[in-house]
């Protein structure tokens, strides 16, 4: 079978072009890398500053909420938690869990690190749904808007992390707020998307009902859509805490407090147990927030149980 | 005129990538099936004009595709037309800018959906307000206007159930219900019994017909059910390929249907009970027999005939002697249509 190529032989010059891919030259590529760099970096040099005072509130905020946690005494978090669980899922056993797992954390020296993180995840989470959620009605109410966001929302969850933390960390530095951007970026998409879905998915014949009453704009909106995509909505919020908890090794790589700091150092240092350790206190967080989230989700559809 | 609350004028929808482009070609007569084949577009309503009275019950029939809940949606400009106008109360509709019109649905127009369409998140009493409410009336007064209707459709006892805690007809009284709360005179109603089984049917058309004879609104009603259209309309418009082919009384058209179509429509239905004695009167001086009121169904009439034993009856309007029916003419007038009779066998 040696010579089957034969009859596709063609003169040298002509064979190298399909031998060798037809790229740029070595140095109009170099000047072009170089081109987008010295570019990124101007304007970094230009608005940097600006920007980073544009995310000041956002600072002051996380920062504020981090020492609350830290500074609060354990017993009393311990409380709050628990609360926060039993009115979140009505569930005695997964508050009991909840207070034994965060017992057996402290008890492994891991509170202050678990409280850090708690706290970047709760303001990437607001963060997430305050501006999500409006994103995601506006793709539901615009087909323009949908194709024009859509392939953004998969660039944005797909791009590796480490890509998008180059210009984040070269226009903001290395710190807390690099590293809630770099979280939003990552989580965002779920909740956008099915704010998106819930809204799209709600009966037709139900939006022509209110329609035909004479609702306005906003009356259908509140009314009507979002109560409706409500559990879309919500698994929504879900998914983008399950999908902070994760960014949050990558977001302590530049410079970001809590769980994520050990388990780097566990990985250069080869120390397993403290990077199983900590990792796990991840875990035990996104069950937590996963379970309570589900549960409250459920309870808001009270309606669509039938007969008792 | 003055009576006339709806009045459809020369409407056409046409459905497709450039409707205006194609009203002169359906103006000239081009046939639904050439219109969709060479050019692309859907006639939805070809030539619709209806008049309904002030406080009259309007059905407008048709099969599926007939265009008749593309048409009811026109009345509250859920559907915009390509051309026509839609005068109510002498107003033309759809001159209306965006918040006249939403004024115009939430007080004057109220509709009632196939499918219900109610709002799932919300218990039967505030579905019900749901009107109320986006015209901005407290939840209070709300739901005290609305326990009246839930009242009248006899929905004590289920405030607080959601929709999907009810059974169909329970839902559609519900859907009835909130488009009564609104106090809206005019009230479209799209099929609105089709989805519940014969007997809550029946049943709904009844709290309907007993609900009108109290209110008087000006009813539009769509249905694909010839027994129905006959049991509620006061007047009829057949709805073909998006064009009104017959308009009458259910009398008038059971009587005189305006073609085949029509004809076949009518064939399988029980006449006895919408035809009047009046219909088959002569004036035979051989006929003996009970006297019975000039308005009273064949139905009723055959019945009394044949408990007294005669040959027919004497009719009187008022008390007065107007004319004779024979048994015989009553038999003949609510027997199955003969013409086709070899046909039909065929399908039976």
């Amino acid at each position: 079978m040696g010579h089957c190529y034969g009859p596709f032989l063609f003169r040298e010059e002509k064979l190298s072009l399909f031998v060798e891919f037809p790229k740029m030259g070595r140095a109009d590529l170099r000047d072009f890398k170089k081109g987008i760099d010295e570019s990124f970096k101007n304007f970094t040099r230009e608005y940097g500053e600006a920007i980073e005072h544009f995310f000041d509130p956002l600072l002051y905020f996380l920062v504020w909420l981090e020492k609350l946690f830290l500074n609060t005494p354990w017993p009393i978090i311990m409380v709050a938690i628990a609360i926060l669980v039993y009115f979140g899922s009505r569930s005695l056993k997964l508050t009991i869990g909840a207070i034994l797992a965060f017992l057996v954390i402290g008890y492994l020296d891991m509170w202050e690190d678990t409280m850090a993180t708690l706290a970047i995840i709760s303001v990437a989470t607001i963060v997430c749904i305050s501006v999500g959620i409006p994103i995601g009605i506006l793709m539901a109410r615009s087909n323009k808007a949908q194709t024009l966001i859509t392939p953004i929302l998969d660039v944005m969850q797909t791009i590796p992390s480490f890509v998008y933390l180059i210009p984040v960390v070269m226009l903001l530095g290395i710190g807390k707020v690099p590293g809630l951007l770099a979280v939003c970026i990552y989580a965002i998409p779920p909740i956008v998307r099915l704010t998106n879905l819930g809204i799209r998915l709600v009966d037709k014949d139900v939006m022509e009902a209110s329609e035909a009453f004479g609702a306005s704009y906003s009356q259908k909106l509140l009314g009507v859509q979002i109560p409706l995509a409500l559990p879309n909505i919500f698994a929504g919020v879900n998914q983008t805490i399950m999908m902070a908890l994760s960014m949050v090794v990558i977001a302590s790589m530049i410079g970001v407090k809590g769980l994520g700091v050990p388990v780097l150092r566990a990985i250069s240092n080869q120390y397993l147990a403290l990077g199983v350790m900590n990792g796990l206190a991840i875990v035990v967080l996104a069950i937590l927030f996963d379970r309570v989230s589900q549960k409250f989700g459920k309870r808001l559809q009270a309606h669509t149980e039938s007969m008792k | 005129m003055s009576d006339i609350k709806v009045a459809i004028k020369d409407l056409y929808k046409i459905f497709g990538s450039n409707p205006a482009s194609m009203i002169e070609k359906v103006k000239n007569g081009i046939s639904k099936s050439d219109l969709l084949e060479k050019y692309g577009h859907v006639l939805g309503l070809d030539n619709v004009n209806i008049e309904v009275k002030k406080s009259q019950l309007q059905v407008i029939m048709g099969l599926s595709g007939s265009g008749k809940s593309t048409l009811i949606r026109h009345i509250n400009r859920l559907i915009d037309p390509t051309a026509g106008s839609i005068l109510v109360d002498g107003d033309n509709i759809l001159s209306m800018s965006q918040a006249e019109l939403r004024a115009f649905r939430r007080s004057k127009a109220s509709m009632v959906f196939q499918k219900f369409g109610l709002l799932p998140h919300r218990k039967v009493i505030e579905n019900v307000s749901y009107g109320l409410t986006i015209q901005g009336i407290n939840k209070q007064e709300a739901f005290e206007k609305s326990s009246k209707w839930i009242e009248s459709v006899g929905l004590i006892g289920f405030e607080n159930h959601y929709p999907a805690q009810l059974s169909g007809g329970m839902q559609q009284r519900v859907g009835l219900a909130r488009a009564l709360a609104t106090d809206a005179d005019i009230l479209l109603m799209d099929e609105a019994f089709s989805a519940l089984d014969p007997l809550i049917r029946s049943d709904m058309q009844d709290v309907l017909l007993s609900l009108q004879e109290k209110l008087h609104k000006t009813i539009i009603f769509i249905t694909h059910d010839l027994d129905e259209a006959l049991k509620l309309g006061d007047n009829i418009a057949i709805l073909r390929d998006g064009a009104v082919i017959q308009s009458g009384t259910a009398e008038n058209i059971i009587l005189h249907p305006a073609d085949d179509y029509v004809t076949d429509f009518i064939k399988d239905i029980n006449k006895a009970r919408v035809l009047k004695v009046s219909s088959v009167m002569a004036n035979e001086d051989s006929i003996k027999g009970p006297e019975i009121e000039d308005t009273v169904i064949i139905e009723d009439a055959l019945q009394i005939v044949s408990q007294s034993g005669s040959n027919g009856a004497v009719i009187a309007k008022n008390g007065k002697k107007i004319g004779t029916v024979s048994l015989t003419d009553m038999i003949m007038a609510i027997a199955r249509s003969t013409k086709n009779t070899d046909s039909d066998t065929v399908y039976r």
